[in-house]
């Protein structure tokens, strides 16, 4: 049952065998190990699986990984470059805009994909552009300052 | 290599009764300088109230090592589940060491390695663990500095210690490293009692902010939690559930579920699991498992509970009393009534309860997302009859706990599975199994009688808490005739809680407080006084004043009549050692009963504060949390069923909630450390109630105030 699947996966082209049905979500976290890429409710609600595919923030629980073929995704894994955190990354880190940690990778993937589509963000657009990435520990006002550093870093381009 | 052994007194050689043979985990750890500490005798010292120090083992279960390259490494049974001890108890132990903080490693979790532990919970950490760990950091210092004595031929009172450098005052250029001071060396120093401390003035590294020590790898991706852990031919589990917790399984056929590829199926009495190497095929086929059960219909619900618990044969226990609480209500001019109830509510941490477990040759190791690792090898030797050399468990990263994964049920399915699968099973409950087997915060009742006399003065309280629990049910303020009576579950009576129960963050305090502030708000409306004026004349405790003076500055209070109409609330309380003050402002909604919270301050005096930045972030994210027991949190229920299994329906607080937040901690740096993680979620109930009475003048006696129950209270007015 399983097929050949090509993809880019955090800037490499990805030629694999797989059972096309799995998830991306365990696809990515168990036949690639890339395990930042959270379980958090596989329904979609949580959004601790969120990924980019082709720069689109998706919950990877809640599709197919033989629907990502000739894509491209990119896990929290994928977002440092040369060892340099991205600057959404850095901006986590800085603003300690995290506690658990487990929201943190999902959050960290929507803010940046919302970011491409949106990069000068009012605050209230932050809100609604995060809403549905939950967090339990309260982490909330900090990620908001977060994506604001972030915002202004990428558009300084540094 | 040398061995010394420098022992105080009353030895007990290991801590083999809880574990690993000392000799075992020398041979794992090497050389350098160790240092035991029996906490019991640290316990004493430090003052704690007995009820915190119940628990604590008498054994010695504390250590910290030096090794011959000079780091400094902790060992504890603590686990890291967001609340920052990873970064403050390192703070704690540099300035005792007179270290840098990179100098220091921390070893968290692991039941082979670290001494027992009773689990992370009640804000122990800091101000019980963490003043252990600087006992036994100055104990070391001492040792140090005894060894440097004997070396440079300089007497102590003459050595002074710069980052690890033990430096002869008299002499700069005479100096030797801790490094080179625990070469070729294994000490083991057990201490009973307590050296002295580094004074406050002298503290480098507590009461200054450092951000997350575990933050650069949580945002990588890199940092492992449970789940992300992988071991050859490892297999998934999905464990087949009953409808309801009082069900009991009469048939079962797994036929159509071993039809899905890979898969297979376990079974152990009325434990029956699929396993497959390929999660998704594993949810796969627990659905085809067909099964009967027989089981009672509850009647109780979610409505009908607050009833039920009101009419049950239950045990009175009277808690204390003051005065006369007759002769008190001879002294009162106007008398207060109220019934206050509590929903249960599920902890909803992001992170699902997980456990991989491996059973080879003889030895259960498991990896568990758990805030009590030794309680839970303590639970798998038992169940499944092994002794303690031969069950680990490990505590990677944990995604949240706030109380739920004190219990670690997971961890005893996932080695019943590993064992009877004969490979590595990973356990992950689904979100369903999350919110199904949690153990709620409980939900509960409480009565009031109230009265103040002609003055304002309150001269009665009559307070009953029902199946909720007394932590935080002290009244704080200064009434002269009070009493308070606790009633539960009596023994042979039906059962009053529904479903497991435990702790939740602040456990009962949030139910306590909610009602204790919201009914001084009552009287402070009815004496026609500023709820702040009321408050300062009913009180005299200096902390709970300090803090209500502190947020009132930060917040810009002005006094006024409650309802004013501006939407103000406040409210206070005390627990896990600190003290709290909180001020909100809302807007309410008069056509919807929508609630916003527009602001919220909060002054927390919590003694020495180790890390103000961790300590920051812990109240931000109380008062976060708060917003949901407060606003929309409850755990709906029927015939014995969850309504509440996912996170559509059971809403936990989302960015669009969240109101400005200002924070202030008293500096307090000449008082022992007190609790952190939980004290400013305790007061979010009552300050957003009493929040909207001044805005509305609509009481709020029931959590969480959704807008149906707003708009209810509305028509009351």
């Amino acid at each position: 049952m399983e097929e050949t699947i090509k993809f880019q996966l955090n800037g490499k082209q990805t030629e694999t065998q797989i059972d096309p049905a799995q998830t991306l979500l365990w696809a990515l976290r168990n036949h690639f190990e890339l395990t930042g890429t959270k379980f958090g409710c596989g329904m979609g609600f949580c959004g601790a699986c969120t990924v980019l595919i082709d720069n689109e923030p998706v919950r990877s629980c809640q599709l197919a990984v033989a629907e990502v073929a000739g894509k491209s995704v990119v896990t929290v894994e994928g977002l440092a470059t040369n060892g340099k955190l991205h600057p959404v990354q850095k901006a986590f880190v800085e603003h300690d805009a995290l506690q658990c940690g487990f929201c943190t990778p999902g959050m960290i993937m929507n803010a940046t994909g919302f970011l491409m589509k949106n990069p000068s963000p009012s605050v209230q657009q932050i809100k609604e552009g995060m809403e549905n990435n939950l967090c339990r520990c309260g982490a909330h006002m900090r990620i908001i300052e977060a994506v604001q550093t972030a915002s202004k870093e990428l558009k300084g381009g540094k | 290599m040398k061995e010394e052994k420098i022992i105080d007194q009353n030895i007990s050689q290991t801590s083999e009764a809880h574990g690993m043979p000392r000799r075992d985990f020398f041979k794992i750890l090497g050389g350098g300088i160790f240092i035991f500490v029996r906490p019991w005798k640290v316990l004493d010292f430090i003052g704690l109230p007995a009820e915190q120090a119940r628990g604590v083992p008498k054994d010695y279960n504390a250590f910290l090592r030096i090794a011959e390259d000079g780091t400094v490494t902790c060992y504890t049974g603590k686990i890291e589940m967001g609340q920052g001890i990873i970064t403050s108890l390192p703070q704690m132990m540099a300035d005792e060491l007179n270290v840098s903080l990179e100098r220091i490693k921390i070893v968290m979790g692991d039941t082979d390695i670290c001494p027992w532990d009773q689990g992370t919970w009640g804000s122990l950490s800091t101000r019980v663990f963490g003043q252990i760990m600087r006992t036994a950091s100055a104990e070391a210092r001492g040792v140090l500095l005894d060894l440097a004595s004997k070396q440079l031929g300089v007497p102590v009172s003459q050595l002074e210690v710069r980052d690890g450098i033990v430096i002869d005052t008299k002499d700069s250029k005479k100096t030797i490293s801790y490094a080179q001071l625990a070469q070729g060396k294994k000490i083991e120093k057990f201490l009973d009692v307590k050296p002295s401390m580094e004074d406050y003035t002298k503290f480098k590294s507590m009461g200054k902010s450092y951000n997350r020590s575990d933050s650069a790898i949580k945002v990588t991706g890199e940092a492992k939690y449970t789940g992300d852990m992988k071991l050859p031919g490892m297999v998934f589990a999905r464990i087949l559930r009953p409808p309801s917790h009082a069900a009991k399984m009469t048939s079962v056929d797994y036929s159509a579920a071993e039809k899905i590829a890979g898969t297979k199926v376990i079974r152990e009495g009325d434990l029956v699991a699929v396993i497959n190497e390929d999660r998704d095929k594993a949810d796969e086929a627990i659905v085809k498992i067909k099964a009967e059960y027989s089981f009672n219909e509850v009647a109780v619900n979610d409505k009908t509970i607050y009833d039920f618990m009101l009419k049950a044969d239950s045990n009175a226990i009277a808690i204390r009393s003051t005065g006369d609480i007759d002769a008190g209500q001879k002294l009162c001019d106007k008398t207060f009534e109220s019934e206050f109830h509590d929903p249960y509510l599920a902890h909803s941490a992001i992170e699902t309860h997980t456990a991989l477990a491996q059973f080879e040759n003889g030895k259960m190791t498991v990896w568990a997302s758990t805030q009590s690792p030794f309680g839970l090898r303590e639970n798998i030797m038992r169940e499944l009859s092994l002794p303690a050399d031969k069950v680990r468990v490990i505590t990677p990263f944990v995604g949240g706990g706030f109380g739920g994964k004190g219990e670690f049920q997971q961890g005893i399915e996932a080695a019943k599975l590993a064992k009877l699968a004969g490979k590595p099973v990973m356990l992950m409950w689904t979100r369903e199994e999350e919110f199904v087997y949690d153990t709620f915060h409980p939900a509960g009742v409480i009565k009031i009688r109230s009265g103040i006399d002609k003055a304002g003065i309150i001269q009665l309280w009559d307070y009953n808490v029902y199946y909720s629990g007394t932590r935080g049910a002290d009244a704080i303020y200064d009434i002269p005739n009070t009493k308070f009576t606790h009633y539960t579950q009596k023994s042979g009576a039906p059962p009053v809680h529904q479903f497991g129960t435990g702790a939740w963050r602040a456990p009962n305090n949030n139910t306590n407080t909610f009602a204790r502030e919201v009914q001084i708000d009552i009287m402070a409306a009815a004496a026609g006084t500023d709820p702040l004026e009321f408050r300062r004349k009913n009180l005299k405790d200096k902390h709970i004043l300090d803090c209500l003076n502190a947020v009132a500055e930060k917040f810009g209070y002005v006094a006024g009549k409650s309802p004013s109409g501006r939407g103000i609330g406040i409210a206070c309380g005390a627990d896990a050692g600190a003290w709290v003050a909180h001020m909100a402002e809302v807007k309410v909604d008069k056509s919807t009963g929508k609630v916003m919270i527009v602001r919220i301050a909060c002054a927390q005096d919590m003694g020495l504060c180790v890390n103000p930045e961790g300590a920051t972030i812990q109240m931000e994210g109380c008062i976060t949390m708060g917003l949901g027991y407060a606003l929309a949190e409850e755990v709906l229920f029927e015939g014995g069923k969850i309504l509440t299994h996912s996170l559509d329906v059971y809403n936990i607080p989302r960015f669009s909630w969240l109101p400005k937040i200002d924070t202030v901690i008293l500096d307090r740096k000449d008082q022992p450390p007190q609790g952190g993680g939980e004290p400013a979620i305790i007061a979010i109930g009552a300050v957003v109630a009493n929040a909207i009475f001044d805005a509305t003048g609509a009481r709020m006696y029931r959590l969480p105030m959704t807008p149906e129950r707003v708009l209810e209270a509305l028509k009351k007015i």
